[in-house]
């Protein structure tokens, strides 16, 4: 008998031409009560519009209810320009943020009990109550520049609101040291603008797009993604460089296994190759851009035969892609990537990105980079924010000066007590973020977390950070409140709105109540004047001609453009927002701090013999760690297993499915074991796991000892000199496969 | 009338999407499935090829499942969609054995269920299978064969197709373009 699919068959490859086949047989028994044929129309089906709070790409789409009244799925807004009524994995089965059965449930309170932490349930009057008595002691001590807070996605704007009142500036997020920063400081520095989010890349009109260690298809950025599609059935092609046959590597013209950490070599080589053919746009070069001249001096010993033997990429096939990158321009993107915080010198990398793209034309044409726009819309009116004495670049003085936003690793190092510190926060409010899997060496971050007079972690879900928190304040999902309007720039100016599907289960509060209600247990009701969130959106909407009314019936909303058009026209006389008015392809600004103005190539390190570079992506179904107990997303992949090509496999006698632990170059070793996957998608010089498993807080039911958590390996970082990011590529893992029990059987 | 779905393996990324989204919109228990994605890899480093495919009932024209139901749920209905009638269906299993392609499951409730092309919820008020609908690539066309302008019937003269597991005679109606 052949095997059968009984349960859902996962994504995976066992081996050259195999399929993936199924799970164990289900029990299954005659019913008593049969179901009829569920359809969602017998009556007209209520629909509410939100966006989408499972990532950051934050489509807008509405919420359906059943025939119960209980939320049943999530579809897309036909008019999002991040969607275009199409959601990804996540965003459908974000419903299951909702369902979750785990999710924090009431506030509450670290207390001893006989000598031993732990958590009391409280109701909020006391949770808010106790939070601002210590907050008042502590700001009475060290001033409320002391008080940071961490945070990614929509609750930042309201903590953020109340920190400022508060008076304090120290607003942070990973989402830029441990993310792009270095790619916004790499095109900021050359260009004089950043790249946003979602990102201003022309895809769907490009001819070529260049990937290097970006897997668009499975980081599952809905619009880009979407574009790649339109991308491939125009024809253009795409040329993926990766040490990792990912998927998109799969459907590209020319993937170049790269030798992982020498893109930087790889580069150099296409810009000489690009310069000493005559390559490049040369019209636009003479009218745009600073530092031609030295540029080409600068590469003339890049030869593709000096990248071969960095990169292990033969020179022809370099040569061949800088033609078809060329043939291309300018509709060719050298894509910036998103997580780019790799090996210390990141922001060089993405300067030699941007650099590239300048040589191509690309930047502010059709097919390359548009002009975003964004929607003006009003802030409610509030008295203005006290000014702190102090400002969080403080924490990280003389250093990081061509960051553009908070350093968060700055932070959290100025929250250890050292005798030349006198920059040091007191009190951390974390929302929406779970600092141990976001923030590289753990043993730091904790180090802060002990140092902290006050943590206040305000969270959906009982991530690690929560077992570290003086107050846990459970926020319910972005399903159940308002929030303020989504207005990110895009081709056409839009917002989007975020109406509450459904009650707050349990005792939970959307994160503008948490913030308004702590306000003014500080005396800051004064900054938050408004009544509730439909008063402060309807007040927004109505100074751009719109009504909370009218945004619920469309949920997105379009407006013309004011200002350039969306690509420079021919001949068009441009100031850039650079020292010299002009594209640098020579950097003042990084001459000016001390740094190459021109990128140069550095050897990183190499492993030890017996251990692998660890390297971590995204899988299409799960976001970061916060999406790993959904019940409906575990459904899909609930664990990560690790990429291991069959030559190491034979070396080490791994058989595929076996599970390991995992040792890194400094002896920390994983709290959980992770299955081997062998295949030859994987360089044997390196192996490969989805980031955001291995949770170890047991309440996470579904997510507890599921896979490794590879934050936790990641104990040599890199720090980038010229923004402060934290590069955790430089690490290197070797198996165990002798341990007592398995991932599953664990216990933290 | 003949419905019919054709599958871009060269744009599909393997998302699972159509399956996030198939559950959400036909109330398939968790745990269970009517579509899923196989992922084929060929070759040895770096000279490798992958092909991705999102999998369901390849609503055959000569189903096995048909005729060897002993109850006559399972049937076809319009456009040669196969459908079951779960109050007909006695959870035998003889269907779920006789499928090539195991597009079958045992639904908890005691009936055995699969992939519908959202016929009665969707496809006959007017919309696409909500795959089709939610796929963020757009790799999944649907539509009638015997409309020569439906989207599927267009993508299949233009491009090359193949079906799964031809040999076994039950002419499916699910097409991957390679």
């Amino acid at each position: 008998m052949k095997t059968t699919r009984r349960q859902f068959i996962k994504v995976s490859t066992m081996g050259a031409g195999s399929l993936a086949v199924g799970a164990s047989i289900g029990k299954w028994t005659r019913a008593s009560g049969l179901l009829g044929e569920l359809t969602a129309g017998t009556s007209t089906p209520t629909r509410t519009p939100t966006y989408c709070e499972v990532c950051f790409w934050q489509c807008a789409g509405w919420v359906y209810k059943d025939e119960k009244g209980e939320i049943q799925k999530i579809v897309g807004n036909d008019d999002d320009p991040h969607c275009n009524g199409r959601f990804c994995p996540r965003g459908t089965g974000g419903v299951g943020q909702y369902t979750d059965g785990d999710r924090l449930k009431t506030p509450m309170i670290r207390t001893k009990v006989d000598g031993v932490d732990s958590f009391r349930e409280v109701d909020w009057d006391e949770a808010l109550d106790y939070i601002a008595s210590k907050l008042k002691d502590i700001s009475s001590r060290y001033g409320p520049e002391c008080v940071a807070l961490f945070t990614h996605g929509s609750g930042g704007a309201h903590f953020g609101h109340m920190l400022k009142a508060f008076g304090s500036q120290a607003v942070t997020a990973p989402s830029f040291a441990q993310c792009r920063g270095p790619r916004e400081v790499g095109f900021l520095t050359t260009f004089g603008d950043i790249i946003y989010s979602p990102e201003r890349t022309d895809i769907r009109d490009t001819r070529c797009l260049v990937l290097i260690g970006s897997h668009l298809g499975e980081n599952m950025h809905n619009g880009q993604v979407q574009e790649m599609s339109d991308a491939i059935d125009k024809g253009a092609s795409i040329i993926t460089v990766d040490p990792r046959f990912s998927t998109v590597a799969g459907k590209s013209k020319f993937w170049l296994p790269i030798k992982p950490g020498t893109d930087m070599a790889l580069l150099l080589a296409w810009m000489n190759v690009l310069i000493e053919n005559g390559w490049y746009d040369k019209d636009y070069i003479t009218r745009y851009a600073h530092g031609f001249d030295q540029l080409k001096e600068h590469v003339k010993k890049y030869t593709p035969e000096w990248a071969f033997g960095i990169t292990t990429l033969a020179p022809d096939l370099i040569r061949k892609t800088a033609k078809e990158m060329f043939n291309a321009s300018p509709a060719v993107i050298i894509h910036p990537g998103r997580h780019v915080t790799w090996y210390g010198d990141d922001t060089q990398r993405l300067r030699a990105v941007a650099i590239l793209n300048a040589l191509l034309g690309s930047w502010g044409r059709r097919g390359g980079f548009y002009q975003p726009e964004k929607a003006k819309v009003p802030d409610f009116p509030v008295p203005p924010f006290p000014t702190p004495k102090h400002q969080p670049t403080e924490a990280y003085k003389g250093k990081y000066n061509l960051a553009n936003e908070v350093v968060s690793n700055g932070i959290c190092d100025a929250t250890i007590p050292t005798p030349d510190q006198n920059c040091s926060y007191k009190v951390w409010f974390v929302n929406g973020t779970n600092l141990l899997a976001a923030l590289p060496d753990q043993e730091q971050t904790i180090k802060a977390l002990e140092a902290l007079e006050l943590l206040v972690v305000i969270d959906t879900m009982p991530v690690e950070i929560t077992g570290y928190a003086d107050v846990i304040l459970p926020e319910c999902t972005y399903l159940e409140r308002y929030d303020m309007l989504r207005k990110s720039g895009h081709r056409e100016p839009n917002i989007a709105i975020r109406v509450p599907a459904a009650q707050p289960k349990y005792n939970t509060k959307p994160a503008d109540w948490i913030a308004k209600n702590l306000a003014e247990k500080l005396g800051l009701g004064a900054w938050f004047p408004w009544k509730n969130m439909e008063e402060l959106l309807d007040w927004q909407l109505n100074q751009v001609g719109s009504s909370l009314e009218e945004m619920k019936r469309i949920g997105v909303k379009k407006f013309p453009r004011q200002h350039d058009d969306l690509y420079f026209a021919p001949g068009e006389d441009i100031a850039f927002n650079t020292n010299t008015g002009k594209i640098e392809l020579y950097s003042t600004d990084m001459e000016a701090e001390g740094f190459d103005p021109l990128p140069v190539y550095t050897a990183h390190e190499e492993p030890a013999e017996g251990f692998y570079r660890l390297i971590y992506g995204r899988a299409p179904m799960h976001t970061f760690s916060r999406t790993a107990n959904n019940p409906n997303l575990t459904d899909l992949m609930d664990e990560n297993t690790l990429w291991v090509n069959p030559k190491v496999a034979k070396l080490w006698d791994l058989k595929a499915g076996q599970y390991v632990k995992l040792k890194n170059q400094d002896g920390k070793v994983s709290t959980f074991s992770i299955k081997v996957r062998v295949t030859e998608r994987i360089r044997w010089d390196s192996v490969y796991m989805v980031h955001g498993f291995g949770h170890n807080n047991k309440k996470l039911s579904r997510a507890h000892g599921r896979g490794i958590n590879d934050t936790e390996l990641v104990t040599n970082v890199k720090i980038d000199p010229v923004m402060g990011g934290t590069g955790m590529r430089g690490n290197f893992v070797t198996f165990i496969t002798d341990f007592e029990t398995t991932g599953k059987e664990a216990e933290s | 009338m003949r419905y019919a779905m054709a599958v871009d393996t060269k744009k599909c990324v393997g998302c699972s999407d159509c399956v996030v989204a198939c559950q959400t919109e036909n109330k398939v228990p968790i745990g269970y499935c009517r579509d899923w994605i196989v992922e084929v890899t060929d070759g040895t480093y770096p000279q490798l090829e992958i092909e991705i495919r999102s999998e369901r009932c390849n609503h055959c024209d000569n189903s096995p499942c048909v005729r060897c139901c002993p109850t006559g749920a399972s049937h076809y209905a319009d456009g040669g969609v196969v459908l079951v009638t779960h109050e007909a269906c006695i959870g035998c299993g003889a269907c779920i054995a006789s499928c090539p392609y195991d597009a079958r499951y045992p639904h908890p409730d005691g009936y055995v269920d699969k992939c519908t092309f959202c016929l009665e919820n969707r496809v006959q008020k007017g919309l696409n299978p909500a795959c089709v609908s939610v796929c963020p690539t757009k790799c999944l066309y649907f539509g009638d064969l015997d409309d020569p302008n439906s989207p599927v019937s267009l993508v299949l003269k233009k491009r090359k197709w193949k079906t799964l597991i031809p040999e076994a005679g039950t002419d499916p109606q699910l097409y991957f373009l390679v």
